[in-house]
């Protein structure tokens, strides 16, 4: 393992050792000084040329509670808005002796594409509409604490799953690990070619909840109802929205996952929200402790067997 | 060529660990102020056996931390990929406490200063103190152990293999001697 761009192309034995070492890097943020030595002395940087502050603090977190030193380079106030095209951007990071590059980028495949020309890990934290690894890793491991397994399990992703990164990790991983997966959203923001995975699409948010060990709700990217894939706001809570009633379609032990930053009162009400069936703060939590897993894994983890 | 010698069977091992647990309190006094950490992985069956022989003597069953120095070796990158870290250790067992630090063989010593590395992380111990089953020297620091289950002199390029009930199914350690080529592992 050289780089992590997708989890599709990332095998299940490969997925649980990372979460296995994820799982294990939990104890160090219980611990009263947080910073081991294992990255000392390397490099990371955050390459970001979308906003975000939960992602890039994590990785910021993981690589300093493992020993690297991190920074951020963000397009404003860089050279990228002075015209530099990305590639340079990249080529002259790693010119720096940076060991490695954490990117997220609106375009799909990007951290693909830097992977090919540098010899120095990439790590995608979120490309376009294609993937966000780390988030589907955080997701599984988060799912496993709270049922003990991942196989079996039926997990209902709810939202704008078409323009969802974080729907494509999280079913990759999740049909990877042996669980099932179902979808639900507004018609047009839900993809039939889902339905060649195995995954169960529908309209029907009950549908989708039935049997559901988990479910994960999407955040309602508002820009859509501008642009009219999405009733108002009030429509779509009322028909695609987690609401105590709604909830209830779903097993009743069943946990609630969300990958932030939540609108209160749209896709999910506040009361499930601050509720001990939503495991959003452990997504967190794992989120540190899965950003450490990969750093260590790629920058000073060994070598593949 | 491979040749093994046996050098503790089960009884013996029995014995090294209750002789060490003896010398543990009479160092300290007592086990009120002592707490054990294993060196994972065959460090935390010795460390858990000792406690229960103090617990026998003393009648006071000191706290038992489990330490994985994954994160803090020196050669990380030249080892196989494996999930590191599965370390249990809580503030109060290091803080202001004597830690008695338990492993298998002591060797070049570099899991020991690893171990040493990390403890720091978790307080500030009144005092550490090694335990270990078997000594073979070629020390590459400057380290010794307070309690010895067994000395052994070894040449560098023999192996030994200590093997306890809980991973391994047997209590009992021997040596592997590699005759013919030789040389430096």
């Amino acid at each position: 393992m050289r780089d992590l761009v997708t989890l599709e192309n990332l095998s299940a034995q490969e997925m649980v050792n990372l979460l296995d070492l994820a799982q294990n890097m939990t104890e160090i943020l219980d611990r009263p000084l947080k910073k081991v030595p294992t990255l000392r002395g390397k490099a990371v940087v955050n390459l970001f040329f979308e906003p975000s502050t939960r992602t890039r603090n994590s990785f910021e977190l993981a690589g300093k509670y493992l020993g690297a030193d991190v920074i951020n380079v963000q397009p404003s106030g860089s050279s990228v808005e002075k015209g530099e095209t990305l590639w340079d951007t990249a080529l002259n990071l790693s010119e720096m002796a940076v060991d490695g590059i954490v990117v997220r980028h609106q375009v799909s495949g990007v951290p693909q594409q830097l992977a090919e020309i540098l010899d120095i890990p990439i790590i995608n934290a979120g490309d376009g509409s294609h993937e966000h690894p780390t988030q589907g890793l955080l997701d599984v491991l988060t799912l496993r604490q709270a049922k003990g397994r991942v196989d079996g399990l039926k997990v209902a992703i709810v939202g704008d799953v078409l323009h969802s990164r974080v729907a494509r990790s999280d079913i990759w991983a999740l049909i990877a690990l042996g669980a099932r997966v179902s979808v639900a959203g507004p018609p047009n923001l839900l993809p039939d070619t889902f339905e060649d995975l195995g995954v169960e699409v529908t309209t029907d948010l009950c549908e989708a909840l039935q049997d559901a060990d988990a479910v994960q709700v999407l955040r309602l990217q508002k820009e859509r109802q501008s642009t009219g894939e999405i009733p108002s706001l009030w429509e779509y809570r009322l028909r695609w929205g987690l609401t105590k009633t709604s909830l209830k379609c779903a097993k009743p032990d069943a946990i609630v996952l969300h990958p932030g930053p939540q609108n209160r009162g749209v896709e999910i009400d506040s009361d499930i929200l601050d509720s001990p069936r939503a495991w959003i703060l452990q997504q967190v939590k794992n989120g540190v402790a899965v950003r450490m897993a990969v750093l260590f894994r790629l920058l000073g983890g060994g070598q593949d067997e | 060529m491979k040749q093994t010698a046996l050098l503790m069977d089960a009884d013996a091992v029995r014995r090294a660990l209750m002789r060490i647990a003896h010398e543990i309190i009479e160092r300290n006094h007592g086990v009120h102020a002592v707490s054990l950490v294993g060196i994972r992985r065959r460090g935390v069956p010795l460390a858990k056996r000792i406690a229960a022989n103090l617990v026998l003597i003393e009648d006071e069953a000191p706290p038992v931390g489990i330490l994985d120095i994954g994160l803090y070796r020196d050669d990380l990158a030249n080892r196989p990929f494996t999930p590191v870290n599965q370390t249990s250790i809580q503030s109060q067992m290091i803080d202001k406490r004597v830690v008695v630090l338990v492993d298998d063989v002591l060797f070049t010593g570099r899991t020991v200063r690893a171990a040493l590395d990390a403890l720091s992380d978790f307080g500030r111990p009144k005092a550490i103190q090694l335990a270990v089953l078997i000594d073979r020297g070629h020390r590459e620091l400057p380290i010794r152990p307070d309690y010895v289950g067994k000395n052994v002199p070894t040449a560098r390029a023999e192996r030994i293999h200590v093997e306890v009930q809980e991973v391994d199914e047997i209590d009992r350690v021997y040596v592997e001697k590699i005759t013919g080529s030789g040389g430096e592992e």
